[in-house]
């Protein structure tokens, strides 16, 4: 493969790692702030100063960092191409930072912008304009008042401003969008999200003749899986748990996310989709067999006089489905926090999602009163899940269950939770070592305190700065 | 009406497979005028059968060959699935590894590639807001539920998306589908198919959230207009049919979509008032004193709305409509527990759609036998008479209004694709 070595020898200065420290940052800000806001924005610019990240627009001066950039983008393609997971991961993180950079262009900049991408779109005139006045200012929010006459409004297909219409920020008229400019970043954003998709499409077909390359194949694998982390998909402790455990360790060990399903099912004899999905593949994560799931899915559908042979063809179906043991054997990975908390949100007789996230403030207050959680414990968890720190509040639930001052782990997966749990509950013995793959970091417990989301983010770091010993090694020549 | 018994099932199958079922209709609905080659033949259908065997990938070659099918199998229901790039066989031959015989389709090739834009709508849904029936049971009262939501989702799909074929049918027990059946539509990706869903979607939450609906100041022109439509029933419906503020344990509910600082008053005053209406009225007018300095307490008429909203607005399960490949049940065909036939609803008269009007299998058959009984007296000869009437047995049952909604639909369709025939053949100079 022609250019490797000298994309080597870039790599040696530093900018690959960089770019994945950068969307890891992007992640997290993106999972502890509102985005777009003005503290995530000052919080993500402080972040990327702080990685002497280049992220100016200031051209000429620029070119070596930029040219850098552009070469670890493309490794990362090589890196995140592999996995739909990965994929999805890789392209939210990219689509936020372009976000940002676009929010940082000077104005005049942005017409420039446009017709540099050969984006077409038509501004509609001023009658137009006048007829629809009052819509347009109601549907977008970043219009500040009426003062319509100064803005350009496009008029586009609607399906080429999906991330516009979806939240009804823009107002639609027989399939059209209009736009005011303000808004067209979301457009843009749109296109380089399908570009890039397919990009990354074709990038995994071309992938078996780059992997036989041996000097790219083992950084592609260990950058994947390490900033990724686990996924809890291998099975190294099938069949170390039995039935007769869950109810008790429901109340002992699972994240309340688990929990509440467990309730649930046991409550209602039933569970939906959702549910099923989410405290199934959870389930499959602990240890639990094909068999046994089999056996726990079915005891309870017939506890709620649901007739055997139905479980039989309705649901064992999808029970060995989601093992990989029917269709396209895909052995599904269980969801980890970031896609619990963001994909697919419970509605009307659901019990999934994630309790911090998506319950009231008044109902997850008398839910923990029930898990008998101190009233301090209570409130520095409502205070969190108000900052929107999720996972963190996760973490403080896990500290009071489980008695001890600091979790000393940053969670970002409900099996994480359960290990974890029971390593402490078993007195500190560590569970399984061997199915843990060796890249996955290990934060130093002593150093790291992990009560808010910039702690988390530092401890994160400095793993991160583990690994990158690792890797300088692996290029000095 | 005939009484339906579910045991009759397989009997009366037969007969109206073989002499109701509108195949020319439906063939000519899902060949979309054959403008597209092998659309109709790499459609996938799923029949379940008697004793809940259930076949997927099912396909046809002409509506001839769907007739013989469905008349030899005899499916208690019929889905329609999507579009994919080669014929079904049977079975899951997509990712199955199996021995080559005619076509081999390589692992992963066998994709879904169009599918008409559907929407479920089920009363289930709304259990948290009815008071008359709850799960699978729907009444008089509740259904205006589905009359609203037709109301709001159809002006949108018209209006804001420009979608023009939309057919909207009666699902046999507690709710409505609507199939978009646009050429453009059929197209489109899941991400945007989720997007309308989303755009549409106004109530959001589980059993774990009191309060569904939360409107910024900013009101969606979408949002407004469906506030108007809900407006013109909501007395009806809300304040005199479900009674939603006829005692405390009904208005406590209401209550809890209100802030706090109004409660003890709207309480005192509610047990002054006799009727839904006079507290609905009283809970406007202390709404819209509350002063609008309190600080994420929504006050004014958003509070009236996001209530109203909560009541009335329609409830749409986004898994139905964002998977190109989702099966769902067919126009036309019968449920299985309650016998009535999927029928298509006609537009105009919306407000005047009785689902208990509908007509069974087992009334229709019976319609029909008593026809022929008393035109076969006339009849000398059994077999033409036989074939005479396969063609418009329908037309003497109480199935007829509805086969025309339906036709009236494919006017439609074939007149938009006239249209963009043309319109193709002028811009390519061809005369």
């Amino acid at each position: 493969m022609q250019g490797t070595s000298s994309t080597a020898r870039t790599l040696h200065g530093r900018s690959l790692p960089l770019l994945v420290h950068v969307l890891k940052s992007v992640e997290n800000l993106g999972v502890s702030y509102v985005k777009g806001t003005e503290l995530y924005q000052s919080k993500l610019e402080a972040e990327i100063r702080r990685l002497k990240f280049s992220y100016r627009e200031s051209l000429e001066d620029e070119y070596e960092p930029r040219r850098k950039d552009h070469i670890s983008h493309f490794i990362l393609r090589l890196a995140y191409c592999q996995s739909e997971d990965l994929r999805r991961w890789f392209i939210q993180q990219e689509m936020d930072l372009l976000r940002f950079r676009f929010s940082i262009l000077p104005k005049d900049k942005i017409q420039s912008f446009l017709q540099d991408s050969h984006l077409h779109f038509e501004a509609i005139s001023e009658e137009e304009k006048n007829l629809r006045e009052q819509e347009i200012i109601a549907s977008s929010t970043s219009l500040g008042g009426p003062k319509l006459e100064l803005e350009y409004v496009y008029k586009i297909p609607f399906a080429d401003a999906l991330d516009l219409f979806r939240g009804r920020k823009v107002y639609l008229e027989n399939g059209f969008a209009y736009v005011p400019l303000k808004d067209i970043v979301a457009i843009i954003l749109n296109e380089f999200r399908a570009k890039l998709s397919k990009a990354l499409a074709l990038t995994a077909r071309s992938l078996p003749a780059v992997q036989s390359d041996e000097r790219l194949q083992p950084l592609l694998n260990h950058l994947s899986h390490s900033y990724i982390g686990q996924d809890y998909s291998i099975q190294g402790n099938a069949g170390k748990i039995s039935l007769d455990q869950i109810d008790s360790l429901s109340t002992k060990s699972f994240p309340p996310c688990m929990r509440q399903l467990h309730k649930a099912l046991r409550e209602n004899h039933h569970l939906r989709h959702g549910g099923r999905m989410q405290y199934g593949l959870f389930l499959k994560g602990i240890g639990l067999t094909l068999e046994q799931a089999l056996q726990f899915w079915k005891q309870e559908f017939i506890k709620g006089k649901m007739d055997p042979d139905k479980f039989d063809k309705g649901y064992s179906y999808n029970i060995r489905h989601s093992f990989g043991k029917e269709g396209k054997r895909t052995d599904y990975t269980p969801f980890s926090c970031l896609k619990i908390i963001l994909t697919n949100p419970p509605s009307q007789g659901d019990y999934h999602g994630c309790p911090f996230r998506h319950s009231d403030p008044e109902l997850l207050k008398q839910k923990l009163q029930s898990y008998k959680i101190t009233p301090g414990g209570i409130s520095q968890i409502l205070d969190l899940v108000k900052g929107t720190h999720y996972q963190v509040a996760c973490q403080k639930y896990f500290e009071m269950t489980h008695n001890v001052d600091d979790c000393g782990f940053s969670l970002n997966h409900p099996n994480q939770f359960f290990v974890e749990s029971q390593r402490v509950l078993n007195g500190g013995k560590d569970i399984k070592k061997e199915s843990i793959p060796p890249e996955t970091p290990q934060p130093k417990q002593s150093a790291q305190k992990t009560k808010n989301a910039s702690s988390a983010l530092a401890s994160l770091n400095s793993s991160l700065e583990m690994d990158m010993e690792g890797l300088e090694d692996y290029f000095s020549e | 009406m005939e009484p339906f018994d579910p045991a009759e099932l397989p009997e009366l199958l037969k007969l109206y497979y073989r002499r109701l079922f509108p195949y020319a209709q439906y063939y000519r609905w899902l060949n979309y005028g054959g403008v597209v080659k092998n659309y109709f033949q790499h459609r996938e259908f799923s029949f379940t059968l008697k004793d809940d065997i259930y076949i997927r990938y099912q396909s046809f070659n002409n509506q001839s060959d769907l007739e013989k099918e469905m008349q030899k199998m005899n499916p208690y229901k019929i889905d329609i699935g999507a579009v994919y790039s080669h014929r079904g066989n049977g079975s899951a031959v997509t990712w199955l590894c199996r021995p080559n015989q005619h076509n081999t389709v390589k692992l992963g090739a066998f994709q879904a590639q169009e599918k008409e834009l559907v929407f479920d709508i089920d009363m289930t849904d709304y259990d948290d807001v009815r008071r008359c029936c709850s799960s699978a049971d729907i009444c008089s009262k509740c259904w205006t539920l589905m009359t609203m939501a037709i109301r709001i989702i159809d002006r949108a799909l018209k209006e804001d998306f420009g979608f023009k074929h939309r057919l909207w049918v009666y699902s046999g027990r507690r709710g409505v589908h609507c199939w978009v059946c646009d050429e453009s539509v059929r197209k489109l990706s899941s991400a945007v198919r989720s997007g309308i869903v989303e755009y549409l979607s106004l109530v959001k939450g589980g059993q774990d959230v009191k309060k569904k609906v939360h409107l910024s100041e900013n009101v969606h022109p979408f949002v407004r207009k469906s506030i108007s439509i809900i407006k013109k029933y909501f007395e009806g419906y809300a304040l005199v049919g479900q009674d939603i503020l006829e005692n405390k344990e009904s208005w406590d509910k209401i209550l809890a979509l209100v802030p706090e600082t109004m409660h003890n008053d709207l309480q005192q005053n509610f047990q002054k008032h006799h009727s839904s209406l006079q507290r609905w009225e009283y809970l406007k007018k202390a709404a819209s004193q509350c002063p609008s300095n309190i600080k994420n307490e929504k006050c004014g008429p958003w509070l009236e709305w996001e209530i109203m909203l909560q009541y009335c607005f329609p409830r749409l399960d986004i898994n139905v409509s964002k998977g190109i490949n989702h099966l769902l049940k067919s126009p036309f065909s019968v449920h299985p527990k309650t016998g009535r036939i999927s029928v298509p609803i006609d537009l105009q008269k919306v407000d005047q759609f009785d689902p208990f009007a509908v007509p069974t299998i087992s009334s229709i058959c019976h319609e029909l036998d008593a026809i022929f009984t008393s035109e076969a007296e006339k009849e000398e000869n059994q077999a033409e008479s036989d074939i005479k009437h396969r063609t418009r047995d329908y037309k003497k049952t109480s199935l007829a209004p509805y086969v025309k909604v339906f036709e009236q639909f494919l006017e439609n369709l074939d007149k938009s694709r006239k249209g963009e025939l043309l319109k193709k053949s002028d811009l390519q100079k061809d005369f």
